[in-house]
């Protein structure tokens, strides 16, 4: 019964051609590499996924060839290089550093400098600023009457 | 009949927002009081004819009215009822009602608890509401009506997409839209202030606990999103710096830093404009992420419901609202004195370089969200910006603001030496530090730089919210006991020292997680030992498993740590009847130090299938620590100067018997 239910199961997901993510064995050596690296691509296929996570076929085709160029000796960097040659800067989910890519790298920093300074100079002008709003005497004294209204009320 | 009472119910509601958005603003203008009192009474009545709407559609989910496309589109009757109801709102036209209904709740809720503040801002706040409940219904009717018909019926639904059907799933969106669309009511109270000129401290004391719970909605929401993410896409995985993330990340960040704001506003009536300036950001931003995930410009693994024709509509109605709001800003804002002097070290500046920090931080997420969309409308080869770009850039921007976070709230007003700042956390200080290069090497015997700084940066935040608020306790007169001077305890205080803990223990999770995550793909043969960091995991058998409206091979895999059992895990795979694709459910053993988690892949041949483990290290702690975020947010909201209002607001209500039955 079991066996047959796991036939028909397996017999469904080949009839519909469902892709499923495949389990690439990788040697030890060399499997902290290859699992950060494939997050580091992205299903070219899929919504939005690294091809870790991407059941799709062409994922599939990737993490061997991820596999194959550690097995070969290839560098981490010549991987990536590689894979954006083939595929275009779209297959890494970390941007590279390119003239179209300098707003995207330097802007945040750009932009944390302009806002300290804006803090800054704002800060400068409160501290010189002699006009204070705190309550002169008067007003205290006429909050702290209200205040004590509201607690006989209680 | 059912359907089309809802869309009957919809259109009055639509005919009482624009009676709400008009005539209560001109009865301000003129000082007509039964004018402005319209507000109120519409704001009721469209609340009341979109909870009937509602009700309508999920009466037609639950009875299984195929008659009706969008229940065709996304029900079975094979569906569990609990499904049944969420799917109301697990498509694009039911979570745009969901959003209209949340809308006017938040609308009602105004209207019931403001009775105390001056009828001309209510009526304004109110006003501004129902423009904006205009917009979201209208879009409803126009663009993605729910209530559609389909003829002739179809026989069978198409079901609702198996990703959604989880616990998660039905109460995250509810969550994320009250977070969502709460930012209205503080967008309305500061397009308010901008009409009226009036911004004074009952205007922050009003605004400021709506703000508060519209975070807390949000924090929760988002919280509910990266759980169901963990559970359901079956990768082991919290947080993937996806866009539709993102898009709720954002208004997250700006409410932070609103809610930050107002604080100063509140007791230092200061930084006034910005306030306003960050409450339409706020609200801005939640409508940018409506666009974002609603009009299909962006891919992303959660996007289930979009289509480019309707983006048009909202982007639109967003250049409005932006346009027009910020318009009013750069024409009004300027009126608003804030003279508060402070000093360079000071709690103003601190919670000022805050807001820099938090602004900064959302516009780079902007900024890294829309990249690939600029690129591609310049003709530009096409660009990825994931997960390293995000945690390369937002990290950098973090780490300042936690450190502050643990000075800011010892900080005074207006002036602070820094030699008595640095007195009193020097030990705070050595402590965390110390607490950051041991922690990980006792527990795991391994650290990195990256490690030990994040984790010294999480004692620090909690040690320093912790002592924030001891030291209330421990510097108490002799003549008070302990137990009046922690009674004495503001509750304020206390909600924000929860929050802030919150984010420590959220660091700790994130950290510990990223740092010490191990996890094994493999093929396991049935009754094979596989080793994962200290565990020793056995595929037992597989077997298959009837589900209402799936089928499933479901796994059984034996978990022992030095042969002692540990958990029985039962990871499946399902096939569900109509939407075939497959789909992972993963197995998990929450602990509090650590989750273990398994997924089934694809069987390889009849006694060995695919197989994922994943060790998880003090994952549960990212949700806790938002829990507590989230916690510390309704604390702060409840302080008891907020409910001194209310008493107020209540005896106005008692010298008015007509109101009182209205609000009953």
């Amino acid at each position: 019964m079991n066996k047959a239910l796991i036939f028909i199961f397996m017999l469904f997901l080949s009839l519909l051609s469902v892709s499923n993510a495949q389990i690439i064995s990788v040697s030890p050596e060399y499997q902290e590499r290859y699992d950060h690296l494939l997050h580091e691509l992205r299903c070219l296929v899929c919504q939005n996924q690294t091809v870790a996570e991407s059941p799709a076929d062409l994922s599939n085709d990737l993490r061997v060839e991820v596999k194959e160029m550690l097995e070969r000796g290839a560098t981490d960097q010549e991987i990536l290089d590689f894979m954006s040659d083939r595929y275009g800067d779209f297959v890494l989910y970390n941007p590279p550093v390119k003239p179209r890519t300098y707003l995207l790298w330097i802007g945040p920093f750009l932009l944390l400098i302009g806002g300290v300074i804006f803090a800054l100079m704002l800060v400068k002008r409160r501290s010189n600023n002699v006009v204070d709003n705190e309550l002169n005497e008067n007003e205290k004294r006429r909050l702290k009457g209200l205040l004590d209204e509201d607690d006989k009320e209680k | 009949m059912v359907a089309e009472i809802g869309q009957f119910t919809l259109i009055i509601a639509l005919c009482l927002a624009i009676a709400q958005s008009t005539i209560p603003l001109i009865g301000a203008y003129r000082n007509n009081l039964s004018w402005m009192s319209v507000g109120r009474t519409a704001a009721s009545g469209q609340f009341l004819f979109l909870f009937i709407s509602f009700i309508c559609l999920t009466y037609c989910f639950v009875t299984n009215d195929f008659s009706v496309l969008y229940v065709a589109n996304n029900s079975n009757t094979k569906l569990p009822v609990y499904y049944q109801i969420s799917a109301v709102w697990g498509a694009h036209e039911g979570s745009l009602l969901l959003w209209v209904l949340a809308l006017a709740a938040w609308g009602f809720a105004v209207s019931i608890f403001s009775r105390a503040l001056p009828a001309d801002m209510i009526a304004r706040v109110l006003a501004v509401m129902g423009m904006i409940g205009i917009g979201f219904i209208l879009f409803t009717l126009l663009t993605s009506n729910p209530f559609e018909r389909l003829f002739p019926a179809a026989i069978e639904g198409r079901d609702l997409n198996p990703l959604l059907q989880d616990p998660g799933l039905v109460i995250h969106p509810p969550m994320l839209y009250m977070g969502y669309v709460g930012f209205s009511v503080a967008f309305a109270f500061a397009i308010a202030a901008l009409l009226s000129g009036k911004m004074d401290s009952a205007w922050v004391r009003w605004s400021r606990p709506w703000a508060s719970i519209a975070w807390v909605f949000l924090t929760i929401g988002i919280g509910l999103g990266s759980w169901w993410a963990y559970h359901e896409l079956g990768w082991g995985g919290w947080w993937f710096w996806d866009p539709v993330e993102n898009a709720s990340f954002m208004p997250w960040l700006v409410g932070t830093a609103l809610i930050h704001s107002l604080a100063v506003t509140e007791k230092r009536s200061t930084f006034k404009s910005w306030t306003i300036l960050l409450s339409i950001m706020a609200f801005s931003l939640s409508l940018l992420g409506t666009f974002l995930v609603r009009s299909g410009v962006l891919v992303s693994v959660h996007s289930f419901a979009s289509d480019p024709a309707r983006g048009l509509y909202i982007l639109i109605f967003l250049a409005i609202v932006v346009g027009s709001s910020l318009t009013l800003y750069a024409w009004r804002a300027n009126q608003f004195t804030s003279g508060g002097r402070f000093d360079l070290i000071s709690k103003e500046t601190m919670l000022l370089i805050n807001n820099v920090l938090l602004v900064v931080a959302m516009i780079t997420i902007l900024v890294g969200t829309l990249y690939p969309l600029f690129l591609d409308a310049l003709g530009l080869p096409k660009l990825s910006v994931g997960p390293p770009y995000f945690s390369a850039v937002f990290v950098p921007l973090m780490l300042p603001l936690v450190i502050l976070m643990g000075i800011g709230p010892i900080a005074k007003w207006r002036r602070v030496p820094v030699k008595e700042l640095f007195g009193k956390l020097k030990v705070l200080l050595l402590l965390g530090v110390a607490l950051g290069i041991i922690l990980p090497l006792a527990i795991y015997r391994d650290t990195t730089v990256m490690t030990a700084v994040g984790i010294a940066a999480a004692a620090w935040a909690i040690l320093t919210a912790l002592y924030a608020v001891l030291r209330l306790v421990i510097k108490r007169d002799s003549s008070t006991s302990f137990a009046k001077a922690c009674s004495k305890i503001p509750r304020a205080m206390i909600g924000m020292v929860t929050a802030h803990v919150g984010i420590g223990i959220f660091i700790l999770g994130v950290v510990f997680t990223s740092s010490f995550s191990d996890q094994k793909e493999t093929s396991a043969k049935f009754g094979e030992e596989i080793e994962l960091a200290g565990y020793t995991f056995v595929l037992e058998s597989v077997s298959g498993v009837q589900g209402p409206n799936y089928q499933a091979m479901r796994g059984s895999v034996n978990v022992t740590k030095q042969g002692s059992p540990v958990a029985m895990l039962y990871p499946e795979k399902r096939v569900y009847t109509v939407q075939t694709n497959p789909m992972t459910e993963p197995g998990i053993q929450t602990g509090v130090f650590r989750d273990l988690y398994v997924s089934l892949g694809e069987p390889l041949n009849e006694n060995e299938w695919g197989f994922r483990i994943y060790y998880r290290p003090f994952i549960q702690w990212v949700w806790i620590g938002t829990l507590l975020m989230a916690l510390g947010g309704l604390l702060g909201a409840m302080d008891k100067r907020y409910r001194t209002l209310a008493k107020a607001e209540k005896k106005a209500t008692n010298s008015n018997p007509v109101t009182q039955t209205t609000s009953a």
